[in-house]
């Protein structure tokens, strides 16, 4: 029974069932970015075969009536921006927690409270947001929302700038201090250096997150400070649905996730799995 | 994603104590370091959370920029009661997210353990699985809208071919609910291989040569070795998908905005209308307290089932 041609069969079987499951993962996703290059004729004939065209695409970007490149603009401000703040917040947070010498307690409540907000429907946060957010004119602007999600990913940032904070020998940050380092250099020479493949990991995540984050921005932005997903939506909800152009705006959509998938595979991997194994 | 390192991160603290003697110079820096955190979540998720609380007490209107609100005790919360929606939208959240949380979590150890079994194109497996888990949950909705469509969408398409009837997958009631589960299905599954994958992968190699020296079959090897050690991964990996599935909102909303009839009625979704749609604020904070109340409680269930599994 286990010669090598069953063990070689057995392989090529694993191999079948594998690729049966990528091709099921990327057909859906290949389809429709095929849809965005037909016409809502051939789409909707369901024409298998058809000579792609660039009217969606040069619609959905360039139309009067589209305000893709300005959702895709305002996408971009809060997701990097967010970013940024959630990863400077959270890398000093979770260094403290570690290496300071707080009180257990008080290490156990700020965790426990970060879990536990983790686990609050966004929706619901949304409309406390809101509420709080009107009266001092901090709705439909960039400052509102990114404060928004740089809140909602602290909890994962925290989580994950943890596991990278206690890799970083304890002995080198005493070193450190023995030569006399104040905290914002040994934070800027001895730690940032060590944590920052970690820190790497943790804003591609963060990044895909905003950018893909829908209830909240539903919620505080408007036409103006719409978001990607905001827009999106709103092709679904049109009374006659351009499906082609739909199908064309969520091609465009995908974009930065497959260039972060080709140029940071390793740190989404990284970042994704590290929290659950370790 | 990190659940597990929270426990993890606790623990690390006795060790501190000892190590850090040199540190506790500063206690500026110590102040500096957490307060932007601290800042953020007090003033972003405890005052949100306090003033839902407070909410759900109160009935709230809005005139320009001003609320009026008046106290009304505990109404709202016995109005939960006999809210049809909100009953529905329950039965709907716990159907879908045990129903999509289990098929993941089957399917993505069974990829995870086939993957782990070749050497060849792992690494190509994993990028093309990744793929689901980058792309934002609406535009997911966007597709399998045009995917599920009666005319013209793929499934239909490549059931005609089979010389199976055009189905209405998202417009009749007894699919709807049943092709949610499906997407989220392929949403997620690719998350839990993942995760299954590394923790296949961190596992001691030297137990399964034992294995195999003894004479373990495959499926012995993985019923007594890769199984109880895999039990962790597993455990975080239900919990952290439980409560996203209970979260569910850009899918639904995308594909059928809880329709036909309530058939795909989720909590959030609920929320979402009593908030926004009715602009019953005070009610929909009663319902959120609620809801809250109810996936703390689940979460304690999970973790406490993983205590007792770490023990056997």
């Amino acid at each position: 029974m286990n010669g090598p041609v069953s063990r070689q069969g057995r392989i090529a079987l694993t191999h079948l069932v594998l690729v049966a499951a990528a091709a099921i993962v990327i057909a859906p996703v290949a389809w429709t970015v095929a849809a965005g290059f037909r016409t809502q004729i051939s789409l909707l004939m369901g024409e298998f075969f058809f000579s792609p065209v660039w009217f969606n695409f040069a619609e959905v970007l360039f139309s009067k009536t589209s305000d893709f490149l300005l959702n895709y603009r305002n996408s971009l401000i809060v997701g990097i921006a967010s970013t940024a703040l959630c990863l400077a917040v959270a890398t000093l947070a979770a260094w403290s927690l570690h290496r300071m010498r707080w009180p257990g307690w008080i290490v156990h409540v700020f965790l426990a409270w970060t879990l536990i907000f983790h686990m609050i429907p966004p929706v619901a946060l949304a409309s406390a947001w809101y509420a709080m957010a009107r009266p001092v004119g901090l709705d439909n602007t960039f400052i509102g929302l990114i404060l928004a999600h740089t809140t909602l990913n602290l909890p994962m940032a925290l989580w994950l700038m943890s596991v990278f904070v206690r890799d970083v020998p304890r002995e080198l940050e005493e070193a450190a201090r023995m030569d006399g380092a104040t905290t914002p250099i040994l934070l800027r020479h001895v730690v940032l250096p060590i944590i920052a493949p970690g820190l790497a990991a943790t804003a591609v995540l963060t990044f895909v997150f905003s950018w893909n984050e829908f209830a909240v921005a539903l919620t505080l932005s408007m036409k103006q400070t719409a978001t990607v997903p905001v827009a999106i939506a709103k092709f679904a909800q049109d009374f006659e649905i351009q499906y082609t152009q739909m199908a064309a705006s969520a091609a465009l959509s995908i974009l930065p996730a497959l260039l972060l998938l080709l140029v940071a595979q390793r740190y989404i991997v990284k970042g994704l799995t590290q929290g659950a194994v370790k | 994603m990190s659940t597990a390192s929270v426990a993890t991160l606790v623990g690390d603290r006795t060790g501190g104590r000892k190590a850090g003697a040199a540190f506790g110079d500063d206690r500026l820096w110590r102040w500096l370091t957490i307060s932007p955190a601290l800042a953020l979540m007090l003033l972003l998720s405890v005052l949100p959370l306090a003033n839902l609380f407070v909410s759900s007490f109160q009935d709230i209107t809005w005139a320009g920029g001003d609320s009026t609100r008046s106290f009304v005790g505990l109404s709202h919360y016995r109005a939960l009661g006999s809210d049809a929606l909100f009953r529905a939208g329950l039965v709907n959240t716990f159907i879908f997210a045990f129903c999509a949380v289990a098929g993941q979590m089957v399917l993505g150890l069974g990829l995870a353990l086939l993957c782990s079994k070749v050497t060849r194109g792992r690494v190509l497996y994993r990028a093309i699985f990744i793929l689901p888990i980058l792309i934002p949950g609406i535009v997911i909705g966007a597709i399998w809208k045009l995917m599920l469509n009666y005319d013209f969408g793929l499934i239909n398409q490549g059931l005609a071919l089979l010389g199976v009837m055009q189905h209405d997958w998202l417009g009749s009631a007894e699919t709807a609910l049943l092709s949610v589960i499906v997407v989220d299905i392929w949403h997620w599954t690719p998350f839990c291989f993942l995760l299954f994958l590394a923790g296949i992968e961190s596992l001691p190699q030297d137990i399964f040569e034992a294995a195999k020296v003894d004479g373990a079959k495959p499926w012995q090897e993985f019923r007594y070795i890769t199984l109880p050690l895999m039990i962790p991964t597993i455990v975080v990996t239900f919990a952290f998908r439980l409560v996203l599935a209970f979260k569910v909102f850009d899918e639904v909303y995308l594909l059928t905005s809880g329709g036909p009839g309530t058939a795909t009625e989720v909590v959030s979704f609920t929320l979402y209308q009593r908030f926004f749609t009715e602009d019953r604020i005070g009610y929909g904070s009663a319902m959120s307290v609620a809801v809250i109340f109810l996936v703390s409680l689940l979460l304690v269930i999970a973790l406490s089932a993983r205590r007792g599994l770490g023990r056997t």
